[in-house]
C-alpha cells in the first residue's frame, strides 16, 4: 500500500529525515516509536503533503501512484489521513461544516453521491457513538478551546466519518486519559481490516496493548534504527533508546 | 456661528461655476457649496424663517470657514478627501427625485422585515416603496421631513446636538442640508419587535450628486430597538453620500444599530453615527462596509451615564482600489461602564484599510473596562491597513486592553483543511469567511445575517476578494 524508500526531507536547508526506509501493506498496523525530535511528526507531516518541507531525495509509492505528486487534498481524497499530534484551532469554522464539507469532497472524488444534511447527522450520530464524542463538540467551532484530550478524540472521530485506507495517528495516546485512551484505541481497531493500514506513532507500550501492531520501528535521528515485532515496543518500555543507539554504533564501527 | 454666510456671492455665482472643472481649490470647494445653499435657500417659501433653517445656516458657515480636511490633519492622515473635494457635486436637497421601478427597491429589502421599512432614494423619503407598521402608542417612525413638518421643536431638541456641525466638515456639510431622514421616538417601554429598516438607495443619472440624509432616533427608559441601515446605489455616476445619524439611548435601553455599507464601488461615502447611551443602557452597533471608492466611517458612543455597555464591530471587504476607513471613539465619561469593540478588515487588490480607535477614560470613570481589537486579513500583497489604536486614560482603577494583528491566512488552518480533502481555494475562502463572519455573527437581526452571509459568500471567492458591479 506504502512504499517509502530513501526517504530525506529537511526544512530550509536542515536535513530532518535522512533516508526512510518503510514498506507497509494493506492489512498491517505499524507502530513508530522514537525519542523527541527524531523525525516522527515530520514523517507523517511529508507524507500528509506538508509544503514547508522539502524532500530533497527518495520516493514514496502509495497505491502504486507517486504520492510526492499530489497535493494535500488528493492525498486525503484517496485514504489518507493523518491524526495530527498538535490539532491546529480554528475559529469561526464549525466542525460540523468542516467535517461535511471534507466528506463530500473525498465522496465526490469517489464518484459517490454527496451527503445531504439528514444522511450526514445520521453518520455524524453513529461515529460520534463509536468515539463517544460529546455532541456538543461538535457544534463548536474545529478544535477551538477543545482540551488537549478533546482534540484528539476529534481527530479520531474525524477519522471514523472520513474512513480512510491509510490512517497515520501522530501520538494520538498522549493527552488521553484511561478510558479516552480505551475508545480510541477500540475506534481504531474497528477501522483495522484487510483493506486498511495503520502506521501509530508513540512514546508509550501502552497504546499497543490496546491496538497490537505488526511491526514496530524505532526512528532515531532521521533514520529508522531497527524494526522488530510487538516486543521490541516491551524492550523499548524497559530499556529506553540509548541501547541501540549502541548497538548501530558498535555495528557502524566493526 | 452667526457669520453672514455669503448668501449673496452664492447666489450671484450659483450658476457660474463650471461644474466639470477638476481640482476646484479650497476657496472655490467652500464658495460651490454656499453658491449651491444660497440657491436652495432662496427657493425656500418661509422655511428661511424657521429654527431649523438657522441651523442649517451656521452649519454651512462651520463649513465655510473650516473646508474639506487635509492629510495634514492628524484625523486625516491616512485618508485624502482631495479626490471628494475637488469634485462640485450637486446636494440633492432641491433635484427631483428619479423615478424607480418597484423592482429596484425591492431587491435591497428584506423578505423578514416587513413591519417597519422606510425608502431613501438620494437621501428623499418615498412613502409608496415604505411602511411604517403598525406601532405601540407614543412611537414615532416616519420621515425626519414629516416630523419636522409636524412639530419642529420636538425635533430640534434632539436634532444636531449630539453630533453638532462643528465636529467637522462632513457633519457640518451634512447638517447644511439637511431635508429628510429617518426621524424615530420611542417614549418609555417602547418596544419595537421587528427590526426597523432604513433603505438608502442612490439612483439618477444626472449630475455627481450629494446625498445628506440624517437621521434622529430617540429611545425613553426601557425601549428595545434595531435599526438596520442599508446605502445601496442604482447609479453609477458619481455620488457622495454623507449621513449622519443621532442616537439618543434611554436609561436601561437596549439598541442595536446595523449598518450596511454597499454602495457602488465609484461613489463617495462619509458617515457618521453618533451615540448617547443614558444609564444602563446597551448599545451594539454592527457597522459592515463592502462599497464605496473612498469611504470614512465614524461611530462614536459616549457612555454618559453608570452601568451602560456598548459593543462596536466592524467588518470591511475590500480590493481594487477602494480605502475603507474606520474612526471610532468610545468615551467612558462615567464610572462603571464596559465597552467591547472588535473591527476587522479583508483587503485585497490595492486596496487600503484605516482603523483609528479611540477610547477614552475620563477621569471619574473608574471601573471601566474597555477591550478593543483590530484584526487585518491582507488576501493581496500591495493592500495595505493604517491602524491606531488610541486610549486616553485618565482613571486609575480601569481595565483596558488593546491589540492589532495584521497578516495571511494561518498556513497551518490551510493545511488541516487540506489534509481532510477539502480543495485549497475551498479552505482559503472557509477560512477567510470565517474571519469575516466572527463579525457577522453579532448581528442578532436574523434576516439581515443571512443576506450577509450570501453577500460575503458572493464577495469572498477563490481566495479573493470580487469586487462588487
Ligand atoms: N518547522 C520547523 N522548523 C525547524 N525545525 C523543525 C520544524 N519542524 C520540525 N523541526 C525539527 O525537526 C526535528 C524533528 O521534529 P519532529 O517534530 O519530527 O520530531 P518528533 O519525532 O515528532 O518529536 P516528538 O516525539 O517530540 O513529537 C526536531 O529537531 C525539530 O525541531
Ligand atoms: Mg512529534
Amino acid at each position: 500500500m506504502l512504499s517509502i524508500t530513501n526517504l530525506h526531507a529537511g526544512i530550509s536547508g536542515k536535513e530532518i529525515l535522512k533516508g526512510i526506509s518503510l514498506s507497509i501493506r494493506a492489512g498491517e498496523v505499524h507502530a513508530i516509536m522514537g525519542p523527541n525530535g527524531s523525525g516522527k511528526s515530520t514523517l507523517a507531516s511529508v507524507l500528509a503533503g506538508r509544503e514547508t518541507f522539502e524532500v530533497s531525495e527518495g520516493t514514496v509509492l502509495y497505491q502504486g501512484t507517486n504520492l510526492l505528486d499530489l497535493s494535500p487534498e488528493e492525498r486525503a481524497r484517496e485514504g489518507l489521513f493523518l491524526a495530527f499530534q498538535y490539532p491546529v484551532e480554528i475559529p469561526g469554522v464549525s466542525n460540523m461544516y468542516f467535517l461535511k464539507t471534507a466528506l463530500n469532497a473525498i465522496r465526490k472524488h469517489r464518484g459517490e453521491e454527496e451527503l445531504d444534511a439528514v444522511e450526514f447527522l445520521a453518520l455524524v450520530k453513529k461515529k460520534s457513538k463509536l468515539v463517544e464524542m460529546d455532541q456538543s463538540l461538535l457544534n463548536r467551532p474545529v478544535n477551538e478551546g477543545f482540551s488537549g484530550g478533546e482534540k484528539k478524540r476529534n481527530e479520531i472521530f474525524q477519522m471514523a466519518v472520513l474512513d480512510p485506507k491509510l490512517a497515520l495517528l501522530d501520538e494520538t495516546d498522549s493527552g488521553l486519559d484511561i478510558d479516552a485512551l480505551r475508545i480510541v484505541a477500540e475506534g481504531v481497531n474497528k477501522l483495522r481490516g484487510k483493506e486498511n493500514a495503520i502506521v501509530l506513532v508513540t512514546h508509550y507500550q501502552r497504546l499497543l496493548n490496546y491496538i497490537v501492531p505488526d511491526f514496530v520501528h524505532v526512528l532515531q535521528e532521521g533514520r529508522i534504527v531497527k524494526s522488530g515485532g510487538k516486543e521490541l515496543a516491551l524492550l523499548l518500555e524497559e530499556r529506553g533508546y540509548d541501547w541501540i543507539k549502541e548497538e548501530t554504533e558498535s555495528v557502524g564501527s566493526a | 456661528m452667526g457669520q453672514p454666510n455669503g448668501r449673496a456671492a452664492g447666489k450671484s455665482r450659483g450658476g457660474a461655476v463650471n461644474r466639470d472643472r477638476e481640482n476646484m481649490n479650497a476657496q472655490e470647494q467652500t464658495d460651490w457649496y454656499e453658491a449651491r445653499f444660497g440657491r436652495w435657500e432662496s427657493g425656500m417659501n418661509g422655511e428661511s424663517k424657521t429654527p431649523l433653517h438657522s441651523l442649517r445656516k451656521a452649519a454651512i458657515g462651520s463649513f465655510a470657514r473650516t473646508g474639506f480636511p487635509s492629510t495634514r490633519e492628524e484625523e486625516w492622515r491616512f485618508t485624502n478627501v482631495a479626490p471628494i473635494a475637488r469634485v462640485p457635486f450637486v446636494p440633492a436637497v432641491s433635484a427631483e427625485i428619479p423615478r424607480l421601478e418597484r423592482r429596484d427597491v425591492e431587491r435591497f429589502l428584506f423578505a423578514g422585515l416587513t413591519s417597519h421599512h422606510l425608502v431613501f432614494v438620494n437621501g428623499r423619503f418615498l412613502p409608496e416603496y415604505s411602511s411604517l407598521g403598525e406601532l405601540p402608542d407614543g412611537v414615532r417612525i416616519e420621515s425626519l421631513e414629516s416630523a419636522l413638518r409636524r412639530d419642529q421643536g420636538e425635533v430640534l431638541r434632539h436634532l444636531a446636538r449630539y453630533a453638532p456641525p462643528d465636529q467637522g466638515a462632513f457633519p457640518a456639510l451634512n447638517a447644511a442640508f439637511i431635508q429628510d431622514g429617518a426621524y424615530l421616538y420611542l417614549p418609555d417601554g417602547a418596544q419595537i419587535e421587528e427590526a426597523v429598516h432604513l433603505l438608502f438607495i442612490a439612483a439618477g443619472d444626472a449630475d455627481p450628486l450629494l446625498l445628506t440624509p440624517r437621521n434622529l432616533i430617540i429611545t425613553g427608559a426601557g425601549c428595545r430597538l434595531s435599526i438596520v441601515e442599508t446605502y445601496h446605489a442604482v447609479r453609477s455616476s458619481s455620488y457622495l453620500t454623507n449621513v449622519v445619524s443621532e442616537l439618543l439611548v434611554g436609561e436601561g435601553t437596549v439598541i442595536e444599530h446595523d449598518k450596511v455599507q454597499a454602495e457602488h464601488p465609484h461613489a463617495y461615502h462619509v458617515g457618521t453615527t453618533q451615540i448617547v447611551q443614558h444609564k444602563a443602557s446597551t448599545v451594539v452597533s454592527n457597522s459592515i462596509a463592502v462599497g464605496g471608492s473612498i469611504v470614512r466611517n465614524t461611530v462614536a458612543t459616549l457612555l454618559a451615564e453608570e452601568g451602560s455597555h456598548c459593543t462596536l464591530n466592524g467588518l470591511s471587504v475590500a480590493t481594487g482600489n477602494q480605502l475603507i476607513d474606520n474612526h471610532t471613539t468610545i468615551d467612558h465619561a462615567t464610572s462603571n461602564c464596559t465597552s467591547f469593540e472588535m473591527y476587522k478588515s479583508i483587503l485585497d487588490g490595492a486596496s487600503r484599510g484605516v482603523f483609528n480607535g479611540k477610547i477614552f477614560v475620563r477621569k471619574d470613570a473608574q471601573k471601566t473596562d474597555a477591550k478593543q481589537t483590530n484584526k487585518t486579513l491582507l488576501l493581496s500583497d500591495d493592500a495595505t491597513i493604517d491602524t491606531k489604536p488610541q486610549l486616553e486614560i485618565f482613571a486609575d482603577d480601569v481595565k483596558c486592553t488593546h491589540g492589532a494583528t495584521v497578516g495571511q491566512l494561518d498556513d497551518e488552518q490551510v493545511f488541516y483543511l487540506r489534509s481532510r480533502g477539502i480543495d485549497e481555494v475551498d479552505a482559503r475562502d472557509l477560512l477567510t469567511f470565517a474571519f469575516a463572519g466572527d463579525v457577522v455573527s453579532k448581528v442578532h437581526v436574523e434576516p439581515l445575517r443571512d443576506r450577509l452571509d450570501v453577500l460575503l459568500h458572493e464577495r469572498l471567492r477563490q481566495g479573493r476578494v470580487t469586487g462588487i458591479e
